[in-house]
């Protein structure tokens, strides 16, 4: 400051001051919170050193990164991997097949729990009900190891799916699990089988927030119960619909790398290599860690984009969006 | 007010409920069918073309594989991860969840830290380095340090502590209590049950865990059951496995057929889960932990 007027100097002691007492009691405040702190700090820690760091060490997707040379003294080669995304067929195949996928589960095994929740909804025998809800929230629980070895055993020549087909219809062995046409239903089906009772959770909490004299007086208009789903049910639910299409819509690159993985083999490996098995593939089994880690990059910016962009849409057209 | 039903509503009703046990049964079925052959005899499963009731339940399966010690090893490794891995779990996520209701300085960016990883992942790859320049790589930890801690348990879990009246603190603050000793003798006590579900569905978590096995843990000595049980029902055919060895064993002498022991692998790598269903059920139907269970 060139010139300074007794004021100037005055307000500049003050300012000096303020902060020196603002440092003094964010030193006095951090004190007073340490054992606060103390309890923050590990999950911090965890947070910073196995989220965020490895945010930062998408660095090596823009260098030809080596082990040996750490990504500090490897070569930086700019988007040289990224141009690569959009060159190699393979990935570009990846990539159909993710989207392929995304779209199937979206049409057929989506709307599945909402189905079964306004089922479950109608059961009036409140036991019975429960019982149901029991069966079908099981498999959720199980892993997908588990799972795909049940669906191995069922589908393999001899299992009991062909066995039985086989004694009713006379017809030959279908090698379900080789042929490539039958991977993606395969795919959808045991998600359907996993995960739609568990899917119904949701929106039966919604459900039991209806007012139940809101169907009371439906019926006094004489609504029928299928005008009843449609006026007070369905509307009931419809937030929640639209919260999980969003967060389905943002995430139509994620694929579920062990179910994917756990079901793929040499037969099926052109129509069922999606982008989570691929940077598996490329980058840790074959070691080239900047291609797999461009691939994973690119994953993970469009589903940002997308989720943040689905999510603004869903705002503009009046639904309440997820943030 | 009760009001009469009508015949189509009837008709309706139990149509659906019709539906629904047929889907029940959907379910059910190859529970019982893994079951039903797991205990079937050598003879009885290679002379019938469908197997759906064994006349003579034997132990042959599992007898065969409690003999063999990799299995019953990835076991002991798996309860093992899978109790250690809880506690960690609920140790980081408890403590975590309790400060970041504290207000402490900076609370809003902490928040936000936690928040962000739901839209944007590392990937895998970055996180596998540095899980590697941890050093965890062929350690069990590397199954229990690096998912530590679920974003969505921490934030559920925040909610729930959210939802213990603040006079309490206030009157332990008043009582001099620092935020270490709120911690552990008002927030901890009163959330018990809480604690019990979230560890239960980590543990769940734990022991169903197969990405990070076979990403962090290339000795094969050290895998998982669900490592071990892909190898023995999914490939099937690789060598060094049971099941080789089992369809080895059958062919020399009247021993169980792989497929006896496939099923029993299946039931004896799901019973653990089957055991603490019921407890996981009471919870998760009061609706407070919707998909927390990762895999």
């Amino acid at each position: 400051m060139a010139v300074t007027t007794p004021t100037s100097v005055e307000a500049s002691k003050t300012a000096n001051i303020k902060a020196k007492s603002q440092g003094r009691s964010l030193a006095t405040r951090l004190y007073r919170e340490r054992y606060g702190f103390l309890l923050l700090i590990p999950g911090l820690v965890y947070f910073i050193w196995f989220r965020y760091v490895p945010m930062l060490g998408n660095i090596i997707a823009f260098e030809d990164y080596s082990p040996f040379r750490g990504f500090l003294h490897s070569d930086w080669v700019g988007f040289k991997h990224f141009a690569r995304i959009f060159e190699d067929a393979e990935v570009i195949r990846v990539i159909g097949n993710t989207l392929w996928l995304s779209f199937l589960q979206i049409v057929f095994a989506f709307p599945i729990p909402i189905v079964l929740a306004l089922m479950l909804n109608e059961v009036r025998n409140q036991r019975l009900k429960r019982l149901i809800q029991s069966v079908v929230y099981l498999p959720h629980f199980l892993s997908w190891v588990v799972v795909i070895g049940i669906v191995t055993i069922f589908l393999k020549t001899e299992g009991i799916v062909n066995k039985g087909l086989g004694l009713a219809f006379g017809m030959d062995s279908i090698q379900f699990l080789q042929q490539p046409g039958w991977f993606m239903p395969l795919i959808v089906l045991e998600v359907i089988w996993k995960e739609a009772g568990w899917g119904t959770i949701i929106f039966l909490a919604a459900l039991a927030g209806v007012n139940p004299t809101l169907y009371e007086a439906a019926i006094v208009d004489g609504a029928s119960r299928w005008r009843q789903i449609w006026h007070i049910t369905l509307p009931a639910i419809r937030g929640t619909i639209i919260i999980l299409l969003i967060l389905r819509l943002g995430s139509v690159l994620d694929s579920g790398f062990t179910q994917i993985f756990l079901m793929l083999n040499p037969f099926t490996m052109d129509v069922g290599n999606v982008l989570d098995t691929f940077v598996y593939f490329k980058g840790i089994q074959q070691s080239d860690f900047s291609f797999g880690t461009a691939v994973g990059l690119f994953k993970g910016v469009v589903g940002l984009v997308l989720i943040v962009g689905v999510n603004r849409f869903a705002k503009k057209f009046g639904e309440e969006g997820v943030f | 007010m009760p009001i009469k039903r009508s015949l189509s509503d009837r008709i309706t009703d139990g149509i659906n409920l019709f539906l629904l046990l047929l889907l029940s049964l959907v379910m059910l079925f190859p529970f019982y069918y893994i079951t039903a052959v797991s205990f079937s005899s050598f003879q009885e499963f290679m002379n019938t073309d469908l197997l759906l009731f064994p006349k003579r339940w034997v132990l042959d399966a599992y007898r065969f594989i409690f003999e063999s010690k990799e299995f019953i090893r990835s076991i002991g490794v798996t309860v093992f991860i899978t109790i250690v891995g809880s506690i960690v779990s609920l140790l980081l996520t408890s403590t975590m969840a309790f400060a970041l209701i504290r207000k402490l300085w900076g609370q809003r960016f902490y928040l936000f830290l936690v928040l962000f990883t739901f839209i944007f992942g590392a990937g895998m790859i970055p996180t596998y380095l540095v899980v590697k320049a941890t050093g965890l790589i062929d350690s069990y930890w590397s199954l229990i340090i690096p998912d530590a801690i679920s974003a969505f348990n921490l934030i559920v879990m925040r909610q729930f502590f959210l939802s213990i009246p603040e006079e309490l603190h206030e009157a332990a603050v008043i009582d001099g209590a620092n935020d270490l000793q709120i911690y552990t003798r008002v927030i901890l006590p009163l959330s018990k049950p809480a604690l019990a579900a979230f560890g239960l569905f980590y543990a769940v978590g734990q022991w169903n865990t197969y990405f990070t096995a076979i990403l962090y843990l290339n000795d094969p000595t050290k895998w998982t059951v669900q490592v071990i049980l892909r190898q023995i029902v999914i490939l099937d055919d690789t060598t060094n496995t049971l099941a080789s060895a089992a369809r080895e064993a059958a062919r020399s002498a009247h021993l169980p057929p792989p497929e006896t022991i496939q099923m029993a692998a299946i039931i004896l790598a799901t019973i653990p889960i089957l055991i603490v269903y019921p407890f996981l059920q009471k919870h998760f139907a009061k609706g407070v932990m919707l998909g927390s269970v990762k895999g």
